[in-house]
């Protein structure tokens, strides 16, 4: 539920650019997502069409490129994501470590016009 | 018909947030006050844990921010003993940010050097995901919750700076594996302390006080420079 706020500030992010950019309309926002960043893309979606209604981002096409978390093997370096219950590195068996990837929630682009 | 462009953005949704927390936590330390986001889920005895922690510091004023969906019934709690605190109500929000805390601290006076714990919104997800302008993540999880959690919940355990397991006196009734358990937060975080307490019996709290006192003496102020 606490993607509200957050599509609030996404759709304030997107404005500000558009207008720095002189232009009249936001066509699409391309919004990269991790897993682990705690956001639920569906209910991102859901928010969107509401809070956008009335600004430069109303109508605009939201893709949310979803990423899924990965952990480092510190033995053998694989990148691998972890299995239920487990931080096992499936090729040696070492527990593996947290890495970035997964965490990510930026707005990569937006398009307009 | 209009020009299409693309406008490269690269800006995080947090990064307001991430600002304000930044301004916090470097304002609290011009004070000399330690901040401590205290996170864990509902149940976990995070009033509790605070209230013995208190019994054991020394030469640090503790000031308290209570998170909680609705009511104050801890703030009124901890008034009675004599803590400095302040409510936030989130009616219905998961989690505490970095505004929130602004605002309050704005209308606090911290006019001797200490400790401000900031005790988070029950939930072991959302608090984790969202800074509040603390320098130390304090989280308090259970041996009644079972010993899965780290695997369950990854992301609470890789950011705590300090692990309280809590509820140890009932170790014995129950079927808690301390090894499972232990492994789960070494591979999430391999640096963080782990301490074992009873809220109940007291037991434990004096290593968490003097890890904390120690913090609070080996506070940094950091200057933001700007532009």
């Amino acid at each position: 539920m606490h993607e509200y706020p957050i599509t609030e500030q996404l759709v304030k992010i997107a404005v500000d650019h558009c207008k720095e950019a002189k232009a009249e309309k936001v066509i699409k926002i391309k919004l990269v997502c991790g897993d682990y960043s705690g956001f639920v893309p569906e209910s991102i979606h859901m928010y969107f069409d509401l809070i956008a209604e009335g600004t430069l981002c109303d109508g605009a096409e939201i893709d949310i490129i979803r990423v899924r978390p990965k952990m480092k093997c510190p033995a053998c370096g694989e990148l691998f994501e972890r299995a239920h219950l487990s931080f096992a590195c499936p090729k040696c068996g070492t527990d593996g470590e947290p890495t970035k990837i997964g965490k990510e929630f930026y707005i990569e682009s937006i398009e307009v016009e | 018909m209009h020009d299409v462009k693309k406008v490269d953005v690269m800006e995080g949704i947090m990064d307001e947030n991430d600002h304000i927390a930044e301004h916090v936590s470097e304002h609290m330390a011009k004070h000399g006050v330690l901040v401590v986001n205290e996170m864990g889920a509902p149940g976990v005895g995070k009033t509790t844990t605070l209230k013995n922690i208190f019994k054991k510091l020394k030469g640090v004023k503790p000031y308290v921010i209570e998170g909680d969906i609705e009511s104050d019934l801890d703030t009124r709690d901890l008034n009675e003993i004599g803590i400095d605190t302040h409510q936030i109500n989130t009616f219905g929000a998961c989690h505490l940010d970095a505004p929130m805390i602004d605002h309050m601290i704005d209308h606090m006076k911290f006019d001797e050097k200490g400790i401000l714990f900031i005790e988070n919104i029950g939930n072991l997800v959302c608090p984790a995901e969202f800074s509040i302008g603390e320098h130390v993540k304090m989280l308090i999880s259970t041996v009644t919750e079972g010993s899965d959690k780290p695997y369950k919940y990854p992301l609470a355990f890789e950011k705590a700076d300090i692990i309280i397991l809590n509820k140890v006196d009932l170790i014995p009734y129950l079927d808690f594996d301390e090894e499972f358990f232990m492994k789960g937060v070494r591979a999430l975080n391999k640096s963080v302390p782990v301490f074992k307490v009873s809220g109940k019996t007291g037991e434990g709290f004096d290593e968490i006080a003097e890890w904390l006192m120690e913090k609070a003496s080996t506070l940094e102020v950091k200057e933001h420079h700007h532009g």
